[in-house]
């Protein structure tokens, strides 16, 4: 028996890859670290090694095929010779493995995978707009290469960002075209590097200072907050930070604690900041557009797990969004779901549930959670009488708490029934498959909180 | 004054000992010499030293009847670093940052003393609208970006403002000022390394007052020697005596000339001494006041420039002449923070954004 060459996962996100070449044909002689062909993930190419010795057998997916699933077949290869009439152990194992393997253990994330659209287009947009579908990341590289190619004070920042085009792909191509005085590698110093961002800031630039994570941004956040945000204020309205702080925020798949958290809530609460979570393609491009012109500092906090994801955006010569204006995403009369980032995708999903089952609601994406748009939630709330709210992310002082407290002190006439926040559990995220899976939001908690609120 | 308890050798003999170039075989900055400064200029700096201490006498007094609240780092003792090193840039090109011990270096920039000391008071009228206090003032004029109240913060934010200079192509240079206590802190050497890497146009100059609050520079610091902190950046460092205005204008000269020349950053460590406490809430009892009154005896800053004028043929009268005008320039200073108005109720919410949104 040959052994069989699967697609391999090459990314914690990766599901499926684009099987660009293969290095070797049939009857080759292979033996382990050859590069047996090239793969394209939703990251990078990367090149796909051999494990075993042997002879490649049958390929049976040709180069250049898209959407291969991570697992489907993509080769076979026979053992060593003699190996094929006598199964060596070493070649038995991994079917053997295989077939007692526990169910593939899959990410918790996995359920905060949505393609759920909204099903109102922008109010701000001209009737006719042509849309182009564009993923999550090409749309913030678009945003930062359309203002960088407008103001020349504009320059990225941060680990990765030029000659490795981004530890997340997100910056590709800005060193080709804007050269390495305006997109700029750094040492491994976030705490560094987001000083001297921000003393550029102070000097009359305008950086943007990538974050590889927001994880990595904790070594940072005194220059955020104590630097950043404050400087306007204590210097009496003379001195100005024009800086945007951004990279991927929430929580990635299977990274475990240190790698998975919600920083929104955080930045949200320190005055000074201006702080963007977008969840869609048009609304990463439009609001990065309007962050990197902002006078003021903002932290734009993306998603990873929303970076491949396609979405419409609209074809308009420089697509600028407003900064603190929520979008209503599906108008609805029974309830309203408030979220922001990846929670918008399930609040949309929960939508479409409730409305199979009769009830009404209406989804609003805050986009921005500093300034929060309380008027946009409050006019929601006195034609539905209800508030869940859907936030990725744990629950204590969250997002979702300040809705809460806004609506008690502002719509409490208008509340039918208590508002009630459907997050993630309250413990740092878990590793194992199943334990992320619990700890993590999703489109069935939102439906059953959505019904406790209409008392169905 | 805190020495180590093992005797050094002197820098000049610790050079004589070691061949030429015996870290690294690559050029060095010129060892500086003491600044020629004609009779005008002493007395300039002689004018500013004694406006400084005479400025930081004052806020201590106003501290002491509650006029100035909270925090107050005064400059008494260090006077000849901040003036020495003003001089020698250019307002409005060159920029400078600094912590919170930021008096002193706004007088020395020539920043109205009315609007500081009203800033100190919390006043309306204070150069931050009241709205920042003694540690957060800032001049955008002046090229002045702070009075950064976070140890070290200012290091990083420096080689932001030198980043800033190259990227324009302005011509100008970074001054980033920071303590012997900063010099411990983890993002200077990051900074030290993106500054030397992308050869910013930036000198730090450590103002080394032997302590960080109560701690003495060799019970906090392995490599006491300040000046050498850069050595493994490749960032050449020159030890001065920060007590002695040529000296350190002399040193600054030799640093604007490394800089300007496209070598990178050059580090300053100036040796230095505070008269007074921490911040005001400082009883200082670890050192005694024997090691305080020989520094003031032996080295003080201003005796100094008397000794240098009176070799110009600047006499007592002159210089009394200064103290009086000083006196009376520090006296109105405290008359108008202490009578203008506190800001206005509306200032709570102004300058938090800049945009409407």
């Amino acid at each position: 028996m040959g052994i069989e060459i699967k697609m391999p996962a090459l990314s914690p996100t990766m599901e499926e890859g684009t099987l660009a070449k293969w290095l070797v044909k049939e009857g080759d002689e292979v033996k382990s670290g050859d590069i047996l062909a090239e793969i394209e993930t939703d990251k990078a190419t990367m090149e796909f090694e051999a494990v075993d010795e042997g002879k490649i057998g049958k390929i049976m997916i040709a180069e250049g095929s898209e959407g291969v699933k991570v697992g489907t077949v993509i080769a076979t290869m026979a053992g060593e010779e003699g190996e094929d009439e006598a199964p060596a152990p070493k070649a038995a194992a991994p079917a053997k493995a295989e077939a007692e393997a526990p169910k593939k253990a899959e990410s918790g994330t996995a359920k905060l995978a949505s393609e759920a659209k909204a099903t109102v287009a922008d109010p701000d947009l001209p009737e006719g707009t042509e849309f182009v579908k564009t993923t999550v990341r090409e749309a913030l590289r678009d945003a930062m290469a359309e203002e960088m190619r407008a103001d020349e004070r504009v320059f990225v920042i941060g680990e990765e960002v030029a000659e490795y085009q981004g530890a997340y792909k997100v910056t590709q191509g800005l060193l080709d075209e804007f050269g390495g005085k305006r997109v700029i590698d750094t040492p491994i110093t976030e705490y560094g590097f987001a000083g001297i961002g921000t003393g550029a800031a102070m000097g009359g630039l305008r950086p943007i200072v990538e974050f590889m994570t927001f994880n990595f941004a904790m070594q940072a956040i005194d220059h955020i907050i104590n630097s950043a945000a404050k400087t306007n204020y204590m210097s009496g309205g003379q001195m100005r930070c024009p800086i945007v702080f951004r990279g991927p925020n929430g929580a990635a798949s299977r990274v475990g604690a240190q790698h998975s958290q919600n920083y929104a809530p955080w930045y949200a609460a320190v005055p000074g900041l201006i702080v963007i979570a977008p969840y869609d393609a048009a609304d990463a491009k439009g609001l990065l557009k309007a962050a990197i012109r902002s006078t003021d500092p903002v932290v734009f906090l993306e998603n990873e797990l929303l970076y491949g994801r396609s979405f419409d955006v609209p074809k308009v010569d420089d697509y600028v969004l407003p900064i603190g204006k929520a979008r209503i995403m599906r108008p609805g009369k029974d309830v309203t779901l408030v979220s922001y980032s990846i929670g918008v995708g399930l609040a949309l999903d929960a939508a479409e549930t409730l409305a199979a089952e009769g009830i009404d609601a209406e989804v609003i994406d805050l986009r921005t959670l500093r300034p929060l748009d309380t008027a946009t939630v409050l006019e929601s709330l006195k034609k539905t009488n209800r508030i869940v709210v859907v936030e990725e992310g744990w629950p204590t002082c969250s997002i979702a708490s300040e809705i809460a407290a806004v609506v008690m002190e502002k719509g409490f006439d208008d509340l039918d029934a208590p508002v009630l926040r459907v997050t993630n559990e309250d413990v740092p995220l878990p590793y194992a498959a199943n334990l992320e899976k619990a700890a993590l939001i999703d489109a069935a908690r939102v439906v059953e909180a959505a019904k406790k609120v209409c008392y169905k | 004054m805190a020495k180590p308890t093992t005797p050094r050798p002197t820098r000049a003999e610790a050079e004589a000992k070691s061949p030429v170039g015996a870290d690294h075989n690559r050029p060095r900055p010129d060892t500086p010499t003491d600044y020629k400064a004609s009779k005008e200029e002493l007395l300039e700096f002689y004018r500013q030293m004694v406006l400084i201490r005479r400025f930081e006498e004052k806020a201590g007094q106003l501290y002491g009847l509650g006029l100035i609240g909270g925090f107050c780092h005064l400059y008494i003792g260090q006077e000849a670093v901040a003036v020495g090193i003003q001089s020698a840039l250019v307002p409005g090109k060159d920029s400078v940052i600094t912590g919170y011990r930021d008096h002193g270096h706004m007088l020395a920039y020539g920043i109205d003393p009315n609007v500081i000391m009203a800033e100190l008071t919390g006043r309306g009228a204070g150069i931050s609208r009241g709205k920042g206090g003694s540690m957060h003032m800032f001049s955008v004029e002046h090229k002045f970006f702070g009075g950064h109240g976070i140890v070290g913060a200012q290091v990083s934010l420096g080689a932001g403002l030198g980043f800033a200079h190259k990227y324009n192509g302005d011509g100008g240079v970074c001054v980033a000022y920071f303590g012997d206590g900063a010099a411990n802190q983890g993002q200077v050497y990051e900074s030290f390394n993106m500054a030397e890497l992308w050869k910013l146009p930036i000198i730090f100059v450590i103002e080394n007052n032997q302590y960080a609050m109560g701690t003495s520079v060799n019970r906090s610091s392995a490599e006491d020697q300040l000046y050498r902190r850069g050595e493994s950046f490749r960032i050449p460092g020159i030890q001065v005596n920060g007590m002695d205005v040529l000296a350190v204008r002399g040193a600054t000269e030799e640093a604007l000339k490394w800089v300007q020349g496209g070598n990178g950053p050059i580090l300053l460590e100036m040796k230095t001494y505070r008269y007074r406490g921490h911040s005001m809430s400082d009883p200082a009892k670890y050192r005694s006041r024997e090691e305080v009154q020989a520094m003031r005896d032996k080295s003080d800053p201003i005796e100094g420039a008397k000794v240098y004028l009176a070799e110009h043929g600047v006499g007592e009268d002159e210089l009394k002449k200064i103290d009086q005008d000083i006196r009376k320039i520090v006296s109105e200073a405290a008359d108008f923070a202490e009578s203008s108005p506190e800001p206005d109720m509306a200032e709570l919410y102004t300058d938090v954004l800049v945009e409407q949104y």
